[in-house]
């Protein structure tokens, strides 16, 4: 099989999670958006382990699997505590920790 | 071209398509069903790259455990199933563009860097079972894998802390 068969598969894959990080609004969505990016990196070194004639690439697939996992569930719970605080998890109405102006210096500008 | 060239395309096809859904969908449950169908074509895509157990991981794990986590946290976050609600913010085409942007360079560079690598699938057949992974995990990998179990309970623990609201109030 050509190698660049799923090194393509994994770019496209990468660039679909790229997008929905970017895109989506839900913080669940962006998270599943998370996990394409993670799935094409998993592709990558499954392709290589099998290229290479090495089976370092599938271990670290199956670490990959384990991080995802435990990123997933503590990511979810950050989002449940954020959804019991504001009643939302829409990421881009979530900016305290925006750099704002000072109010007097946001009342100069409008 | 051979039989698992073809093979490999139709899924990968599978796969993008099912993918574009998941990043596109309107709706977070029907996001979540297809994250399933990507996981699903991928695991077949490790299958035909002879990575026979981390397939089977990729299925339990992935396509079980993971997606179902994400249909909970869509439940319990009363997530937007109607027709009306956007679930797309406002930076869609500069995400379209960062997305577009990252694709074309990684398409690129890959194509540059592997246009005639081959991979002869016949010789790895095998390596990928339980057994093999299965004595580089327990021999040469037993530090990150112990390290690996220990950050999962550490997740574990701080997904209940996080929570129980009763913890920590004390």
């Amino acid at each position: 099989m050509h190698l660049i068969l799923p090194l393509l598969l994994s770019a496209v894959l990468f660039a679909l999670g790229v997008y929905g990080v970017l895109a989506r609004r839900n913080a669940v969505a962006v998270l599943m958006a998370v996990e394409l990016m993670l799935n094409a990196g998993n592709l990558n070194f499954v392709a290589f382990s099998a290229a290479y004639r090495d089976l370092t690439g599938q271990l670290f697939a199956l670490f990959v699997v384990v991080i995802a996992a435990a990123e997933v569930g503590v990511g979810l719970a950050i989002v449940l505590l954020i959804f019991r605080n504001r009643d939302s998890i829409a990421v881009d109405t979530l900016r305290a920790l925006a750099d704002r102006d000072p109010p007097e210096a946001a009342g100069d500008t409008g | 071209m051979t039989t698992k060239d073809v093979v490999f395309g139709a899924l990968g096809l599978l796969a993008c398509c099912s993918g574009v859904l998941v990043v596109t969908a309107r709706n977070v449950i029907h996001a979540a069903l297809w994250l399933v169908v990507t996981l699903g074509a991928l695991a077949a895509c490790y299958l035909l790259l002879t990575a026979d157990f981390v397939a089977w991981v990729q299925v339990l794990i992935y396509a079980g455990a993971i997606v179902v986590l994400l249909l909970f946290a869509a439940m319990l976050t009363r997530a937007p199933v109607g027709p009306g609600q956007d679930l797309d913010s406002g930076n869609r085409p500069a995400a379209a563009l960062v997305a577009g942007g990252v694709g074309v360079t990684l398409v690129t560079l890959l194509v540059q860097a592997f246009r005639s690598a081959y991979v002869d699938l016949d010789r790895v057949a095998g390596t990928g079972a339980g057994r093999p992974i299965g004595d580089a995990l327990f021999r040469s990998y037993v530090l990150p894998f112990e390290i690996a179990s220990v950050l999962l309970l550490a997740a574990l623990v701080g997904a209940i802390v996080l929570t129980r609201p009763e913890i920590g109030r004390r």
